[in-house]
Order: structure tokens, then sequence, then C-alpha cells
């Protein structure tokens, strides 16, 4: 019976997303509910995250769109050779997004944008069975964007801007499956590392063949996250010389992978539209989370990630149901960057379906309020880490996997 | 609309209420392990320190939490298993106290320092007391020191026997009345599912006291027995039946475990016979010492019908320039001719006829214990001229040597030709444990970072103590009894991954 009842929410609404590795696609309540297309739809200040290119073609003058999200999810693991499970505890993620965009005059508009598109918050229970590999997680990234577009003819224009990211991570794991005090609390480190700062662009066209087709492309750039002085703090480390662990600065990075976007848009039947997304995430620069501890006595920390690049293909669709209400559905695949062997639970992400819904309420002419939820699939997958060594003796971390996301998300959108 | 708005909340807390994920067959979920025929809901525990989890020479709250039985019955929560109560002590560091005294030394933790590591007694004031009594049966009555007839014994839970010797310690802080008896405690559980290895400390205080003690084999009272003799067998399989027959009492259903060889632990494998480092002159100079004693003193002793051709050919003494010479050491089971060469024609002093009376060289099949280590090659009083194991013999206490070998492997022979045959008469599942840890010994038993073996503080399975397993040795031995219950009783407990438990503690004092 509950299987029948989301069914039936499902067909009526549709619509998801969130992506692989630690990209988390909720940029935007509108395109989110129409499963995060958007590359080709000029339907608010979400073009500054989504096409640049697009703004121009915005009717008012000035629009302005804001939401958050909630992002639910869950996260167990087990292995039934061993008999042990474990179940992550994460708090609440709130990635959020401004848009603003201004239209100067009839071929160039201006934008500026705000918005999370990385971040991940996994917490396991502290000394899990994987806790040598990872307790918990925080890493989140905020994205700065001002933005120009320029209408080149009708049918064709260009946008973009620089990228300013400031980002942040916490890590916290054991340092091996067994060290631990004289009372038995394990040994763990927290590597902490915020306010790291990069720049990246981002650039697309949008190209209008006929009143009703729109194609858009877009290209993130990669901004890799170098952390200089970030630092480590060893936790209940046994006091002895054979476990030289004090606390030290660290450096590491992190690369948040370029993204290109191509899609298309077609409007139907008067009140319907369509979307199309394809993305590709370059995520093969992910290769290795390496921390380089500043103190010589402690051993560098490698961890091979070995991330390939990755697609997503999204679908949307929208509906003008009446003059107070726009509906929205959507779906999307969104193909896992992690290879096999290289599945840790700090990004237990495998393949994922996204089915996403949602809805605009006209308040007035002016103002808008933008819901969106999102629900994310993972089928539940047996994998395995095959990296973590034990004085050079490779033990792989295996199990089963199984998680899943529920992000509502609310937002207001104001045009003048 | 209105009703549309209402939809999505509805539908929106349908989302939020499925949004736990779950697996297709969670393995907390029934019938994925189980105990197949075998009733886990009240298992109980009976045995010795092993059982009790000591380790490192000491009982201490880290080492009971990785006991055998606690990790089993981690294991057999997943199959039906019920609550498991263990008698934790009060701290980590392991010794004990009675009214304030300390009467148990603490633990032994691996320090280092720029020589390396080296196992040292961790400093601190123990704050176990005896004396506060726990009165209570715990599901883990592994209570350490105890011997096959201890388990039957009514006394040896008094606290008021403890300093005397007729009672133990770990037992008086938890029996339920100075005249209660370990099986006896056990039994008013009423298990319906009990665990017993007891007979270790039958065989092995006499080895780990180098045959110090009595091999009491025909003496049918072991009330008159020392701490350190070897118990009768048929003492044994008497006792053994019963607390069988008292533990089975309440469901017939259990596993017994045998008795593993001493030649399986780290305490008697690890200091080598042939470790003695000597140059030229040394051995020369020591050769000539004992000249007078091999070329002289033997053979008259032989004519005088004294002592054999053998005897004498065994009591050889020799030297030689390179690292491989074996210790000298007294042994009891020489003939003592310490009188005799005080008389005449040898007429010698009494303290050089004492120090020839049972002396000889060690020899292969001899085992020197682990803390021979920290006596050999050492001087006596400062004197350059008395080292330990080559000018002054090694005490018996420091070696087992391969006659009193054979008498603990007599003993354990025969206990366990008992246990296997009260296995198999009371239909229980058995673990043979001497085969496992004699696996452990030679080449050691794969795990999923490498071997486990029987090498002093690296090999991983035993503790600083040599005797004692880690809590990985406990886990291994955890999954032999799981794999006995799984095949005996139709079970599918799972087994523990041993990768995942820690072997020594590093600590410096």
């Amino acid at each position: 019976m509950k299987k029948l009842l989301l069914f039936a929410v499902f067909a009526m609404t549709a619509a998801v997303t969130y992506a692989g590795g630690y990209r988390v696609s909720l940029q935007g309540h509108k395109s989110l509910a129409m499963g995060h297309t958007g590359v080709a739809v000029v339907n608010s200040s979400e073009l500054v995250f989504f096409n640049p290119a697009g703004l121009v073609y915005l009717e008012n003058k000035l629009n302005i769109s804001g939401g958050v999200s909630g992002v639910f999810s869950d996260v167990k693991y087990q292995n039934v050779q061993f008999g042990t499970s474990a179940e992550t505890d994460s708090p609440v993620g709130t990635p959020f997004y401004l848009y603003g965009s201004y239209k100067a005059n009839d071929w160039l508009a201006f934008g500026l944008g705000v918005y999370t598109p990385y971040g991940s918050t996994v917490e396991y229970e502290q000394d899990w069975v994987g806790s040598h590999l990872v307790n918990n997680i925080e890493l989140a990234a905020i994205f700065i964007q001002p933005t120009v577009s320029i209408k080149i003819a009708d049918q064709f224009s260009i946008g973009g801007g620089p990228i300013y990211v400031t980002g942040s991570v916490n890590f916290n794991r054991n340092l091996n499956r067994t060290l631990a005090d004289l009372d038995g609390n394990r040994s763990d480190v927290t590597i902490d590392a915020s306010g790291v700062n990069a720049w990246g662009y981002t650039i697309g066209a949008m190209f209008n063949p006929t009143e009703n087709l729109r194609i858009g492309f877009n290209y993130r750039s990669e901004i890799i996250l170098d952390a200089e002085d970030g630092t480590a703090e060893f936790n209940d480390v046994p006091n002895s010389p054979l476990a030289p662990f004090a606390d030290t600065a660290i450096s590491a990075s992190l690369p948040l992978p370029a993204e290109m976007t191509v899609g298309l848009s077609y409007e139907f039947c008067d009140k319907w539209l369509f979307a199309f997304d394809y993305n590709r995430a370059f995520w093969d620069v992910y290769n290795s989370l390496d921390i380089d501890f500043a103190d010589p006595n402690i051993p560098d920390s490698q961890n091979r990630r070995n991330y390939k690049n990755a697609s997503i293909v999204r679908f949307g669709l929208q509906y003008e149901a009446t003059s107070k209400f726009t509906l929205r559905a959507g779906y999307y695949f969104d193909e896992s960057p992690v290879q096999d062997g290289f599945f840790a639970p700090e990004t237990p992400r495998n393949d994922s379906n996204g089915y996403t819904a949602g809805l605009t309420f006209n308040v007035s002419d002016r103002l808008q309020i933008d819901a969106s939820f999102l629900y994310l699939h993972f089928k539940e997958v047996d994998a395995s880490y095959d990296f973590y060594f034990e004085n050079g003796v490779a033990v792989p971390f295996e199990g089963t996997y199984k998680s899943n996301s529920f992000v509502p998300g609310l937002g207001v959108t104001y045009k003048m | 609309m209105k009703n549309y708005i209402k939809y999505m909340f509805v539908a929106s807390a349908a989302f939020l209420a499925s949004c736990e994920a779950d697996f297709e067959t969670p393995i907390t979920d029934e019938g994925v392990y189980t105990s197949g025929t075998a009733d886990l809901s009240n298992f109980v525990s009976v045995g010795n320190s092993l059982t009790a989890g000591y380790a490192d020479g000491a009982l201490y709250i880290t080492g009971q939490e990785n006991s055998y039985p606690n990790i089993l019955a981690g294991q057999f929560a997943l199959a039906g298993g019920g609550d498991f109560t263990q008698p934790l002590v009060d701290d980590n560091l392991g010794g004990l106290t009675l009214s304030g005294n300390v009467i148990a030394e603490n633990r032994f933790v691996l320090s280092a320092n720029a020589d390396g590591p080296f196992p040292a007694r961790l400093e601190g004031t123990p704050t176990t007391d005896v004396a506060n009594a726990l009165a209570s049966p715990f599901n883990n009555m592994g209570i350490p020191g105890a011997k096959s007839f201890h388990l039957v014994s009514p006394g040896y839970g008094d606290v008021g026997g403890v300093l005397t010797g007729t009672a133990n310690p770990y037992y008086a802080r938890i029996a339920t009345s100075s005249s209660s008896t370990v099986v006896g405690d056990a039994a008013s559980l009423s298990p319906s599912f009990f665990s017993l290895w007891i007979g270790n400390n039958d065989i092995l205080s006499y080895a780990t006291s180098g045959g110090s003690g009595v091999d009491q084999t025909g003496n049918l009272d072991p009330t008159t027995y020392g701490p350190n003799d070897i118990t009768d067998p048929t003492v044994f399989a008497s006792v053994y039946s019963q607390e069988v027959d008292a533990l089975v009492a309440s469901s017939g259903q259990g596993v017994l475990l045998n008795i593993a060889d001493v030649t399986s632990i780290p305490y008697f494998t690890t200091v080598p016979v042939f470790s003695i480092p000597l140059d030229e002159a040394t051995a020369t100079a020591l050769n000539a010492q004992f000249a007078q004693y091999n070329d002289l003193i033997l053979p008259t002793l032989v004519t005088f019908g004294i002592i054999s051709a053998e005897e004498a050919a065994s009591r050889t003494i020799s030297f030689s320039a390179g690292l491989g010479n074996a210790p000298i050491i007294t042994d009891t089971d020489l003939t003592d001719v310490s009188t005799i060469l005080q008389g005449p024609p040898a007429n010698l002093p009494e303290e050089l006829a004492n120090l020839l009376g049972q002396l000889r060289q060690a020899k292969a099949d001899d085992l020197i214990v682990l803390p021979a280590a920290s006596v050999l090659g050492t001087q006596v009083g400062d004197d350059p001229l008395q080292v330990n194991g080559v000018s002054v013999p090694l005490a018996n206490s420091l070696v087992l040597t391969s006659t009193e070998q054979a008498r603990v492997a007599t003993a354990a022979a025969s206990y366990n030709a008992t246990i296997q045959a009260i296995a198999a008469a009371n239909d229980l599942a058995f673990v043979d444990a001497r085969s496992a840890l004699a696996q452990v010994a030679n080449g050691g038993v794969s795990y999923d970072a490498g071997l486990l073996t029987d090498a002093f503080v690296s090999g991983g399975a035993f503790s600083l103590d040599g005797v004692h397993p880690t809590p990985r040795g406990y886990a291994y031995t955890a999954n032999l009894i799981i794999q006995a219950i799984n095949a005996k009783y139709g079970a599918t407990i799972p087994q523990v991954n041993v990768g995942s438990y820690p072997t020594v503690t590093l600590t410096n004092n």
C-alpha cells in the first residue's frame, strides 16, 4: 500500500536532484523541480547558475531568487560475513542560493549569484567498523559569481563570469583499525581547514532557433581548493614514542571538478514546457585525497579515489496550471564517479535516480513562492574500498550500502 | 487547488516517513542468522583466566571487554542471544588489592625507549579491591588461576582464604557465599547454553614455574596439592565430569574446549636455548674452568655407580666461540650429588658442590622461560665472574626441561582424552583448541592484514605475559567456537573479523 501511494505521488509529481561525489545539485527550486534542468530554460534568475547567457532574455528588469533546501539523507551499511552494521546520523544539510539579475538594456544584463554546489555531511557513529576510513566529514563550499549576459542577436546570446569560492572541510577518522589509548579509547584525527579560497569561471551560450525552442550550453571550470594552513588534531593517542602523533599543520587539496552542460527546452500547447539537460562532470581530476602532515614524524596520508568522469541525464516538465500555480516535475539519472574498488564510506554514492516535483505560487505579479522536493534513490550496492593499507597489506573494506535522500526546499522569486 | 496543497503535504509526509534507507534483507532481520537447534538466550561461560579475558599479566576492563565469551555474546546477539554480564574490574591498571594491600600486579604494557620497545608493568595504584564483594553470579564465570578441581571446591570464594592461598581473589569478588562453588554459581543461572574451558592451569603453573612443582599423578587428593603441581588425570576426569553434569542440567547444550600444548605459547618459545655469545678467550677460560667437572668428577661418579654413563654424558659442559652457546642450568631431575661432592675423595667446598650438584648445560629440547630473558647474561652481585647462564646456572624455575615437558604432555593428553570423551558422551560441541593453537605456532593463521603467529609482541596472538592471548587472539578463539557451534547445532552465527581486534597496548609510564 505504501509503495502504491508513493508511486501515485511520483506519477503526479516527479523529478529529483543531487549528484555523484560531493556535488549537491540543488541550485534553484524552479529548476530542481524539473529534474534540475535549466541550461536552456529562461524562467528566472536561477540562470545565473544554470546558464548566464540566458539572463538577457528575462522579461523583467530586476529578478531576484533565493531559496534553501533541507537535505535529509540516510546511509546504511552492513557486512553479512561478519554481522556488522552501521547507519549514519547526519545532520540536516541546508544548501542555499541567492541570485539577482539586472537588465541594463535590450542586449546587456548583469547578474550576481551566491550558491553552494558542493558539500557533504556524513556522520557515522564514532568507532563504527569503518572508522579507520571515516567517522564524520563536513565539506562546504560557497560560490560567489558576478555575471554578465550579452545578446549578440535575437537568436543568440553569451554570458559568463568569474567564480570566487570559499570552502571548508572538517574530517575525522580513526588512525587505524586498532590503535587505542590505555583505556581503550580509539585514536583518531580531526583534519580541519576553513577559509580556503580559490577562483574559477563559468561561461554559457544560448541559441533560440524558433520561438518555442531553446538550446543552451554552459561550462563551469575546475576549481582546486588548496588548504595550506589546515590543522590536524590527534585524540586519544597512547603515550608512547611508538605512536608519535602530535597536533600539527596540514596541507591538502580537494578538487571541485569542471562541469559541462548542454540542453534544450521546448514550449508546447501554450502552457507546457519540456526541458532536457545533459551534464558531464570531469571527476577524473579527483585521483587521490592526500594529506601532508607538517610534522615529519607523521607519515603523509594518501587515499586513492580514482574517480572517473560521469554523466547525468535530466528531464523536466512544467505546466502553467492556472494564473496562480505553475506545476513542475522531473527525473534524472546520476551516474556515480566512483569506480569499483574505490567505494569509500565518506561519499557513499553509487548510481542514483532522482525524482523531483515542485510548484510556484504567484502571490502577486511580482512575488512568487517556489517549492520543490527531491527524492534521490540509490540502489542497494555491494561495494568495497580496496586501498586501505595495514603494514603494507591492502585490507579491503567491504559491505553492502543503501542510501537515499529526501530534499524539500522553499524559496521566493521577486520580479520588477 | 487547496486540495492539491493538501496532497502535497501528505506526499511530503509520506516521503519523510519513507526517508530511511532500508536493505532488502537487513542483517538484523530474524532468520538472517540462526542459532540452529541451540538456544543462546542465556549463555554462561565457565573457565579460568582465558575465559575471564585476562591478558598482559592482569585482568583489566578492556581485556574483559575483549574476552572470547563477550565476543561470542556479541555475535550470538545476532542469532537470538541475550544479555551477557561480566564482573568488570574497576580500572584498566589490572592489579588487585585486598583491604588496601596490593595482592596482584598491574598489567604489562609495551613501553619504548631509545633502545626500542620492551614490556613494562604499568605504574599506578590498583583500585579493584577484592573485599568489595559483588556476591552475584555473572554470565562470564572465568576465574583467573582456577584449576579443574577449584571450580567445584567450596571455600574457593571465601575472601578470608585469599591471603592464605585457599581461596581465589577473583572468585572471592563475585562468589555468592563463602562456601559457594564456581560451577554452582554458574549453574544457578540455568544456562540455556554454556561453554567450559578448564584444565589449562592443571599443567600450566607447573610449566611456567619451570617444573618447580610436583607431578601429582597417583595422588587423588587435590587438597594436598601445591600451586605448581600437575593434577592427577583421574582427579581431572572426575571433577570435569561433575562440572559438565552440573552445567548441562538446565539445557543439555554447550561447548567444551580442550587444552593447548605449552610449547605453543611464547612464554616458552621466545628465549632460544642457544643464545649466549662468547669470544674465543672466554670460551677457552670457561672450558678450563669446567674441565675438572667434565673430565674428573663426572667419570668418578660413574665409576662409583652414583650416576649412569648417560647422565654423565648429559651433564658435560662445553662452550665455544660464537653466538650459539647454551646456558648452564640446574636440573632437579638429575641426581643430586652436592652432598657426595663435599665428602672424599672430591672434598669440594659446600658452595661449589651445590653449584655442581644438579648441573648440566641446556639442550635443544629444553625450553627457557620468558622471564629468563632478563636474567641470562646478567652478573650476580656485580661480579664479572658470576654471570647467569655462563658461570652461574639458571635456576630450575627458569627452564622447562624435556623431562618436565614430557610430564606436562602426558597429563595434557590424558585431560584432552577426557574432555573429548565427555563432549561426545553428552552430545556437546567440541573445540580442538590444541590443534588450533598449534597452527598459530607453526606457520601462523592468516587474517585480512597478515598472519597471526605466536611471535612474542609482534605475532599478534599473544599478550605481553607470553601466555594469554591478545584481543585478536581471543577473537580467533571465539571464531573457533562459532565454527564448532555452527557445525554441531546447524547454526549460522557469523564469525568476527579478527583484524578489527587490537593486539598489545603501547604506553610509556
